[in-house]
């Protein structure tokens, strides 16, 4: 961090300036991208971070060539690489640059390949692009290029469609493909986002390492403070088309100049957990044994698979606590908190609720049960319903057990007041509500049936860093308001540091480690909770005072 | 080895399927009212006790049911479909002498509405929101709406009455007797009306079902990967795009395919064409129960056989498909 960029030498490999790119009118702002200059030297990476629609991936599309023309155009400047003007190049010029002297790498490894197409054969286009290769040599040279990305049997793997590769290996692939031709410069537009965090360090590891052996210019795009600490040698921070603050790694990580810079930073969840009272209230909820495998419906001659997603689980919940449940894609945590909800029915095990059976609960019963315990969802987007008002969304809940209907639509106005949106916000629709704003909702619409436990399934990993952290705060001053107890399923360590006082891993459908979140992150227990920690980008770097007295965002 | 067995268990599946609709066909005729020995004594014109007696013995219904359903799937494995009263022939006669007219027909109708299906689909996405666009959507609206009798109506009024150029019905120009090339010739003269009206009302699935698959497969990631590999435009379009975008193409064709016998009902019926629609046709106004059942298991038999060769197909193209 930061060391490496005073030997990157002064070698220019690209050089922007003064670039605007124009956006179609009815746009929220005539331009993408306005008057940005920046630098990218050989042997460097540069890290360009900001929020959801701060211009970087447009910035990296006008390099390479690649906008919506002609919808989308850039206006101003000039882009050198390499000594020459690329905004007065031709298509056909600028795509003999494409894939040879500049790589590309995209967020999504899942959906980035052809799923159509071998590994071998989507490697060997990009030699086919660039001139005749004889076939033999080629094949050498694939196989050397899927070796050299970590991957292991390359003269397998040659022949293999994507769908049998895991979202690290594709990502590997990808690396493999855009460095094929050795181009000078590699853009990378947020390739880990998409990842799990130990599979991240491995990705962020490889292209690290690949841009030192290589001597590349990386240009790495990134939304995530701890990626930048991890990787770059020097940071440009964006902010609504403009560059706001650009310097050296260490300078900007650690003595932030600009507002928003320290705005954003401060924002960033602490890794280190503080030290909590141990939880008093009574026990509310006491999950035993909770099992729940998955079958694929066995056909007339295919044989029934079976999944454990969740196998012997058990813990418990206090009322006024905040129990995390922490693990990477596919170890079966939010399958748990969909069987808390019963949106799925458990296979064995116990769960209590006060002093009910809850997964045994049926049909009326549970019905007149379900509203002690809620669910806030992870994608703001998806889980309101587009064609109802905000205050009629909300107000379901409590009209479906019964509450007259004024009763229940005063409710609604009096839960948007307190998720910070205002009474006014009934009358709108969903559409009109930013992510956060509409997580706001989710929250309020899981609150209108007054639950005593709150099932909360990655409710911030939908959103931008400085909304995630206002939407975390309102979730625990509510919890604290309203003495709920919560389950809090989030893949990111960051955020469970902030917010649980209890933390249970998951792996593979079992809880590998439980106990106080502090104790866990200071003296974990399970080798996979030290790896998981281990892979936490930028744990070693300490958020500036600077930044967490200027940045805190407004409650 | 591993599509050898996909095909082997698919293969498997569609003859346990076969002889299900084989039993159902059993069961159907005990379904209509009456017993079947006086429904034949009826068709065959005569009533009396001891024909219909004779019956029953010669067709085995003094059998027990079982038996029966023995003795009909075996008729059926060896092609015998049964006798068809009106027409005085056997049914497997009857069907299998109408079944190349009518492969012939809707075949070429579907080659061709696949072929320009795909082609102008294509064009349109390529020049999606230009002129071009919008006159291909139009164009294969107009023909997906308008009636298929109405079309062909109008297309014998135009190129037979009007103009002259092509024969208005039938297959073959009547008393002509010709033989080889020039046989051949005067039924492709004659296949071209019918061939065309029907092609072109699948056309318009087509055309509409591959524009919106290629745009919205031109907005996938990979094809984005692809452009910035340096991949020329062509090539994208050709390798990324359509190889992609064809695979809802290809399930609609395999359905489409599988109604290729009873299908051509109304064309055939305008044009006059010799074919298993005309067949069915006359045999339903007739109440020609043996000879409809017949058809009925035929038609089924193609709807699976082309299904089985989608599934094959499909496998060719998409790799993804043998883990499901």
């Amino acid at each position: 961090m930061g060391g490496t960029a005073t030997m990157a030498g002064d070698q220019t490999l690209l050089q922007v300036e003064g670039l605007s790119i124009a956006l179609p009118r009815g746009a929220e702002r005539a331009h993408a991208v306005e008057d940005i200059s920046f630098t990218l030297n050989r042997n460097e990476i540069l890290c360009v971070v900001g929020e959801s629609g701060s211009g970087k991936s447009m910035t990296a599309n006008a390099i390479m060539g690649l906008l919506p023309l002609p919808h989308v155009r850039p206006v101003a400047g000039r882009i050198v690489f390499e000594g020459e003007d690329l905004l007065t190049k031709s298509e056909a010029e600028l795509r003999r640059l494409r894939g040879s002297r500049v790589g590309m790498i995209f967020q999504e490894p899942m959906t980035a390949l052809n799923p159509l197409m071998t590994i071998g054969r989507q490697i060997g286009e990009v030699f086919d692009a660039h001139g005749r290769i004889d076939r033999r040599e080629r094949r050498r040279l694939i196989m050397k290029l899927l070796a050299d990305v970590g991957l292991p049997d390359p003269e397998v793997l040659i022949d293999t469609h994507p769908f049998r590769l895991s979202g690290g290996q594709r990502q590997r692939v990808m690396i493999a493909m855009a460095l094929a031709l050795e181009p000078a410069m590699l853009i990378a537009d947020e390739p880990t986002t998409a990842l799990d965090v130990t599979t991240q360090a491995q990705i962020l590891d490889l292209i690290r390492s690949l841009q030192a052996s290589r001597h590349m210019g990386v240009m790495f795009i990134t939304h995530d403070f701890g990626v930048v600490a991890e990787i770059a040698d020097r940071v440009a921070v964006m902010q609504t088309g403009k560059i706001v603050e650009l310097g050296p790694a260490g300078q900007v990580l650690n003595d932030p100049q600009h507002p928003y810079t320290r705005r954003l930073i401060g924002a960033v969840p602490q890794f280190a957990p503080p030290e909590r009272p141990a939880p008093a209230g009574e026990i509310l909820l006491n999950v035993e044994g909770l099992k729940k495998t998955y079958t694929t419906s066995r056909g007339l001659f295919v044989k029934k698979r079976e999944v454990a997603a969740a196998r012997d689980i058990t813990f418990e919940i206090r009322r006024g606590e905040t129990l995390g449940l922490v693990g990477e894609s596919g170890s079966g945590k939010s399958t748990v908190g969909r069987c808390l909800v019963r949106l799925l029915d458990t296979d064995g095990g116990h769960i209590r609720f006060r002093d009910l059976d809850f997964a045994s609960l049926r049909g009326e019963a549970l019905r007149a049960q379900r509203r002690h315990i809620q669910m806030v969802f992870q994608d703001p987007y998806a889980s309101l319903n587009p064609r109802q008002k905000v205050g009629r969304i909300i107000a379901q809940g409590p009209r479906a057990i019964g509450v007259p209907e004024a009763q229940a639509t005063a409710r609604a106005r009096e839960l948007l007041e307190l998720v910070g949106l205002g009474a006014a916000a009934a009358e709108r629709y969903p559409h009109e509500f930013s992510g956060g704003q509409r997580q706001r909702i989710g929250i309020a619409r899981a609150l209108a049936l007054d639950p005593e436990l709150l099932v909360a399934d990655e409710p911030v990993s939908a959103l931008d860093v400085s909304v995630q952290a206002q939407v975390l705060d309102l979730l625990d001053d509510i919890k604290q308001r309203l003495n709920l107890a919560m389950l809090f399923i989030t893949h990111d360590l960051r955020v469970a540091a902030q917010i649980c006082d209890r933390m249970a891993v998951m792996r593979l459908g079992e809880i590998v480690e439980y106990g106080p979140t502090h104790r866990v992150f200071n003296d974990p227990q399970h080798p996979y909770t030290r790896d998981l920690l281990a892979a936490v980008p930028g744990r070693d770097w300490t958020i500036p005072e600077v930044a967490l007295q200027d940045g805190s965002p407004p409650a | 080895m591993q599509k050898l067995g996909f095909i082997l268990k698919r293969l498997l599946k569609a003859v346990a399927v076969l002889f299900a609709i084989v039993v159902l066909n059993f069961f159907l005729i005990r379904a209509a009212p009456g017993d079947p020995a006086q429904v034949m004594a009826g068709e065959a014109g005569a009533a009396d006790a001891k024909f219909i007696e004779q019956l029953r013995e010669q067709f085995g219904l003094d059998k027990p049911l079982h038996e029966q359903l023995a003795i009909y799937v075996g008729d059926i494995v060896t092609l015998d479909l049964g006798w068809s009263y009106r027409q005085n022939e056997p049914v497997s006669k009857l069907v299998f002498e109408r079944l190349p007219a009518t492969l012939l027909l809707t075949g070429t109708a579907f080659v061709i509405s696949i072929a320009l299906g795909l082609l102008f689909g294509a064009i349109a996405a390529r020049r999606v929101g230009t002129l071009t666009d919008t006159a291909v959507t139009s164009f294969a609206l107009i023909f997906y709406a308008t009636p298929l009798f109405w079309v062909a109506l109008m297309a014998i009024l135009l190129f037979s009455v009007v103009l002259g150029w092509l024969p208005a019905y039938g297959m073959e120009t009547v008393g002509a007797h010709l033989t080889g090339l020039a046989y051949a010739a005067d039924v492709a003269e004659h296949l071209v009306l019918p061939a065309l009206t029907l092609g072109l009302f699948f056309m318009a699935v087509y055309a509409r079902l591959t524009r919106s698959s290629m745009l919205e497969v031109a907005d996938m990631d990979f094809v984005k990967t692809a452009r910035a590999k340096g991949v020329a435009p062509g090539r994208i379009t050709r390798v990324h795009v359509l190889r992609n975008a064809v695979l809802p193409v290809i399930t609609l064709a395999g359905i489409q395919a599988g109604q290729l016998v009873g299908g051509a009902v109304l064309t055939e019926t305008v044009f006059a064409w010799p074919g298993i629609g005309r067949l069915m046709y006359d045999a339903l106004f007739q109440r020609d129960y043996n000879l409809l059942l017949g058809i009925f298991f035929v038609s089924s038999a193609m709807v699976l056989l082309f299904n089985l060769i989608t599934d094959v197909v499909y496998t060719f193209i998409d790799p993804r498909i043998e883990l499901k």
